[in-house]
């Protein structure tokens, strides 16, 4: 069963990809949509049979690469933690697909599509169900495959294949990290399964290794390498840069790379390593860190760009980070948690953002939307849902998860733990902010939109808001449903084996944080919500004026902290300059100039010389034997006068 | 081992014996050109089945030589005729029988002119191939492996580019000015141990300061074959100029010959040297893997980019077997093979387009995607399969060598594994620029997709890239054995001859 929760969405890609031009694009439609909501169905059953159940089951299908102690095998390996990340690609990915059916109606090429999508998904699967590193490393670099084919779906548009490429490019930095962190593991423990590692980290804690000429904790190093993998994958800060590009593609993508597959794995790496991260207390603290960063600064860009999709990205930035920085106070599950239920709000929103740019036919700047309310009522109510669990607002999805993250971070009562805490309380200022500016730039307020696009604007099929519909019951009842079983007092029964914490539980002092530590969260919430409110509502002057007056600010955040010129100055033109200076100066220039070509040349000379000497004249040859003569009779007389 | 007699001889004649036949032909040009076409056809299948036979009769356990012939040669000089593969050269064997009808269905509609030559040209040069990887003795192996460099610089110099002449010389001195200096590293071992057979010679013991005169002389000629920075700017001039399906063997066997070298003599017979000249290999080997990978994202011509490719993947073979590891060794085969199979497919990929539009430029193309899907993702695959995506052949090997390099140095791991984000690059790069954006240039309009007989010499290997790479083990399982003998006879090697070093050799 659980082998075919896995398998199913790779026999729709299959099938849709190679046979699509046979059975049509609504044969395409059909057949994954069919496999993937098979899938999701099964992944629900086996999410109760695993996580409440307590039935792990392991299946290994056949050997991979074997090379000498080196073996990764094809497994399909279901904990709890396996079985939640089932459940929520699943059935993400299912609703996504059926929203699909609506939002591509118009495209050309269908099938291919959905056999993209249906990969995606596959990929993502074979990452969370994997055994070993190898199988998670192949997991890992196929979402990168999938999500550069869509997000360069249209591959007509010069954006798209550039954001493709650099999705594809920034991962693999992050690969980079993960590649030499697996090398690493395998080197000191000899094996790659997580099973035979994980047992054997207590022993090999404090163990030294030479890395690059210095000498490192082992461990430390090791999760270092591997977070770094992470933090390419979740789009954390410094190689954040492809997320808000990957906007390139078509809204469900976004959707699906956001919500259920691709950033959520590097989150999910941590919490399956938390028997390796324990150890490394160091590493934690840099995924604290780099978390609460990451949360903060995402949230300052999230405040001023226009782009709808852009905001709704660089909000699922910030709340990577947060979920990274739950995980870096060792509050794994909180981190699950937030993962969990900010799938369902993070796929409304973007579905929902899709909805208005399906109406407004394509447009979406929000700079020319407005007062779309009336026009677009379900999508409308959807987004407040969204929105609304997104800020954390009581009784919705988010209020419980981020609650218990912030709760986590203060009751770490560490210096990196007090760092998030105050960087996630400003950050969920902001996302306050920032989603309530988006529902009045987009709903409220006078149309800024042209009469054509009005005439046009028509509230989305019922195929697409079914699946909102769904997520939007997700979005208000993940929270107060899942609260027990990751967070609560179920919680270990409910993960049991899958994460493990030493030392004290982080979870259950955070249960015991002050009255203003919980209450903060959603007293800044509000404000968020007020400020946006005033600003937009109240005072539409006011942004401007702001912007205006703090003209340097804006135009840092506008332009995202100038990361993306940043790298171009100090990595991308270098390589391009440097390539172009070993071709025509290193090969041509020296190689080729002194190596064959300078032989060549010297050759032709001297044959020259040589045959220039070969004048014809009979005296010219019988001059030089004489010459020759007298030398031999020189050289003989002195050889014999010693 | 097995009924058939005289096996491997058969299969590295039997070419040959076609292009005899070939040479017979006459009559009317077309038909005569026909004809060669399919003799040559045939003939390379006959050279394909011959050797299947050999893959699966093969001993998979066993690091011994196996379907071994021998025969007096030259008794009065202790010369003999000896043919026989282990798991080192088998694959090979293979991949030169698997390449050469690939590339004579390749060459069906491109070449046009002298094509009874040309098909002669390709015969002898699968007979000196599989010749070079089955002989076991030193005088064969060097007729064989000198005799590869004849049909090929033909191959280029007549069927070539516009600089074809160029190239061919450049390719022939280059690789010549090696192998000179491997003659005359084969004359001192054979009157330092008295033979010429390799077997023998595999378990003669060199005194260490011969060694390293040796090495140094074979590595001349193998760096050059790899190549090896900065030996190598014979290669992106030579896969320039040639026809496709020349750029095909050249880049998918004519390359292994210096890594089969490496680890059939240097490494086994040269221990000592072998160890002491590491360094010197890992730093080759990543200046290769930074240097052209980053040349190669400067490149507008698609041939030499692939072209520089290789010299990167094959950067990675060098340091891998060099970290005298199991994981390295087994990795750098990997990376061969499966290099043998992606960069020929990728010069098919070109040689498509090149076909139809006699351009190498890729600023010519652009868009091809709207008219061309089937071939946009075959060519698709197998970027992503040189890039060395998971679960295409290419991933195995650079994975393998990478975990094998982090054994031997942190630093040669780190420096290497930069190449895949590089790769990566240059490769999109070069994918985005012919494959997507719009189709608007007037002349590619009209450009059609695959036809049958293209489907036909992409199919076989797309299926083992994904083969390869999905279930790899039906390829390491056949040199494994014979690797980890190679690996214990070069540490009981280096254990017997503790405080050796480079100074000692070198200050008498």
């Amino acid at each position: 069963m659980e082998v075919a929760a896995v398998i199913l969405p790779l026999v729709g890609a299959i099938i849709a990809g190679l046979y699509g031009r046979f059975i049509g694009d609504r044969g395409a439609e059909l057949v994954t949509c069919a496999l993937m909501l098979l899938a999701a169905v099964l992944s629900v059953v086996i999410f109760f049979d695993v996580a409440l159940g307590g039935g792990e089951r392991h299946t290994e299908l056949f050997s991979w690469i074997v090379s000498g102690s080196l073996e990764a095998s094809w497994a399909v390996k279901i904990d709890t933690l396996s079985a939640v990340m089932l459940l929520v690609v699943n059935c993400i990915s299912a609703l996504i697909h059926i929203y699909s059916i609506g939002y591509m109606h118009h495209d050309r090429s269908i099938p291919r599509f959905f056999s993209y999508l249906s990969l995606f998904t596959f990929f993502m699967l074979m990452l969370v169900s994997a055994d070993n590193f190898v199988q998670m490393f192949f997991g890992w670099e196929g979402v990168g495959l999938a999500s550069y084919l869509l997000i360069g779906f249209w591959y007509d548009r010069a954006s798209a294949n550039a954001a493709a490429i650099k999705a594809f490019v920034v991962n693999r930095v992050g690969d980079f990290g993960f590649a030499l962190g697996i090398f690493g593991v395998f080197m000191l423990f000899d094996a790659v399964s997580f099973e035979t590692v994980f047992a054997a980290v207590p022993e090999k804690s404090g163990t030294l290794i030479d890395f690059l000429g210095l000498q490192f904790d082992a461990l430390t190093i090791l999760c270092i390498l591997l977070f770094i993998g992470a933090m390419g994958k979740s789009a954390q800060l410094l190689l954040h840069t492809w997320l808000p590009d990957a906007m390139e593609g078509p809204t469900p993508v976004s959707a699906l790379i956001h919500a259920a597959t691709m950033v959520t794995a590097g989150v999910f790496m941590v919490c399956r390593l938390s028997p390796m991260f324990e150890y490394a207390p160091d590493a934690l603290m840099l995924v604290t860190v780099v978390g609460a960063s990451t949360a903060f600064f995402a949230a300052t860009v999230g405040l001023v760009q226009n782009d709808i999709k852009r905001v709704i990205a660089y909000s699922t930035c910030s709340q990577l980070g947060y979920m990274f920085f739950a995980a870096g106070v060792s509050a794994y599950g909180a981190a699950m948690f937030h993962l969990f239920t900010h799938a369902f709000f993070k796929a409304l929103l973007f579905l929902g953002a899709g909805s208005v740019i399906h109406a407004m036919s394509g447009e979406q700047d929000m700079r020319r939307m407005g007062g779309l309310w009336r026009l677009v009522p379900w999508t409308y109510a959807l987004m407040w849902i969204g929105s609304l669990a997104l800020a954390g607002v009581f009784p919705f999805a988010g209020y419980f998860s981020k609650d218990i993250i912030l709760e986590s971070a203060w009751a770490a009562h560490s210096g990196v733990g007090t760092y998030a805490f105050l960087l996630g309380i400003v950050s969920a200022f902001m996302t306050a902010f920032y989603s309530w500016r988006l529902l009045f730039m987009t709903f409220h307020g006078p149309s800024r939109a042209d009469r054509h696009t009005l005439e046009h604007a028509h509230e989305s099929p019922w195929v697409m808001l079914a699946p909102l519909v769904v997520l939007a019951i997700g979005a208000v009842g993940a929270g107060w449903i899942a609260y027990d079983w990751f967070v609560g007092e179920g919680r270990e029964g409910f993960w049991r084996e899958s994460i493990l914490v030493l030392g004290h539980d982080i979870i259950e002092e955070a249960h015991h944080a002050p009255g203003w530590v919980v209450l903060a969260p959603t007293v800044m919430g509000l404000a968020g919500i007020a400020l946006a409110y005033v600003m937009y509502m109240l005072m539409p002057g006011l942004p401007g004026a702001l912007a205006t007056a703090l003209r340097p600010v804006y135009l840092f955040l506008l332009n995202k902290w100038y990361f993306d010129e940043l790298y171009d100055f100090l990595f991308v033109f270098p390589a391009q300059r440097l390539g172009r200076l070993f071709w025509r100066e290193g090969d041509v220039g020296v190689i080729d100039r002194f190596g064959p070509d300078g032989i060549a040349a010297a050759s032709i000379r001297l044959a020259r010389r040589a045959s220039a000497l070969q004048t014809g004249y009979l005296y010219h040859y019988a001059f030089a034997m004489l010459i020759g003569v007298v030398m031999l009779i020189t050289w003989y007389l002195f050889v014999q006068a010693r | 081992m097995t009924s058939f007699p005289l096996l491997l001889s058969s299969i590295t004649f039997v070419p040959l014996f076609g292009a005899l036949f070939i040479l017979l032909i006459n009559g009317e040009a077309v038909q005569v050109a026909n004809n060669a076409r399919w003799v040559a056809l045939w003939t390379s299948l006959a050279a394909l089945a011959l050797s299947l036979i050999v893959w699966f009769g093969f001993d998979r356990g066993s690091a011994e030589f196996q379907f071994v012939e021998r025969w007096e040669w030259m008794a009065d000089f202790g010369i003999v005729y000896q043919m026989g593969v282990d798991g080192i050269s088998m694959p090979f064997v293979l991949l030169s029988t698997v390449l050469t009808p690939i590339c004579v269905l390749a060459s069906w509609d491109a070449i046009q002119t002298r094509v009874k030559e040309y098909m002669i040209s390709f015969l002898v040069l699968e007979t000196m191939m599989v010749g070079t990887f089955c002989a076991l003795d030193f005088v064969a192996f060097y007729v064989f492996f000198e005799g590869v460099l004849i049909p090929m610089f033909l191959i280029i110099g007549i069927w070539g580019g516009p600089r074809r002449v160029y190239s061919a010389f450049k390719f022939f001195l280059y690789t010549l000015t090696g192998s000179v200096l491997m003659l005359v590293a084969i004359l001192a071992m054979y009157v330092n141990a008295g033979t010429t057979d390799i077997v023998a010679l595999l378990d003669h013991p060199f005194p260490p300061q011969l060694q390293i005169w040796l090495w140094l002389a074979f590595f001349a000629s193998f760096a050059v074959k790899m190549p090896m920075w900065p030996v190598h700017t014979w290669l992106p001039d030579a896969h320039v100029e040639a026809p496709t399906a020349g750029s095909v063997i050249l880049a998918g066997v004519l390359l292994k010959m210096g890594g089969y070298g490496f680890l059939r003599f240097s490494l086994p017979m040269l221990p000592y040297a072998s160890d002491i000249f590491t360094p010197l290999v890992f730093t080759l080997s990543v200046v290769a893997v930074i240097y052209t990978s980053l040349v190669a994202l400067a490149q507008e011509d698609m041939k030499k980019l692939i072209a520089y490719s290789s010299v990167a993947h094959m950067g990675f073979v060098t340091a891998g077997l060099f970290t005298a590891t199991e994981q390295g060794l087994s990795g750098g085969m990997f990376q061969m093979l499966s290099h043998g199979i992606v960069s020929a497919a990728l010069f098919l990929c070109v040689g498509v387009v090149y076909d139809r539009m006699h351009s190498r430029e890729i600023a010519t193309y652009g868009g091809l995607v709207y008219r061309m899907p089937v071939y946009a993702a075959v060519f698709m695959l197998f970027a992503m399969a040189s890039i060395g995506l998971p679960g295409t052949s290419g991933f195995v090997g650079e994975f393998l060598v990478m975990v094998g390099a982090f054994q031997a140095s942190t630093w040669l791991a780190a420096l290497i594994t930069t190449g895949i984000i590089l790769g990566a690059a240059y490769m999109l790069w070069l994918y985005r620029r012919v494959i997507f954006g719009p189709l608007e240039k007037e002349e590619l309009k009209g450009i059609l997709d695959l036809s049958p007989r293209e489907v036909a010499v992409f199919a076989p290997l797309v299926l083992l890239v994904l083969w390869m790479g999905l279930y790899p083990s039906s390829f390491t399982q056949v040199y494994d054995a014979s690797i980890v003998n190679l690996l214990e006879d070069y540490r009981l090697a280096l254990q017997n001859e503790p405080g050796f070093s480079l100074a000692g050799a070198f200050g008498r």
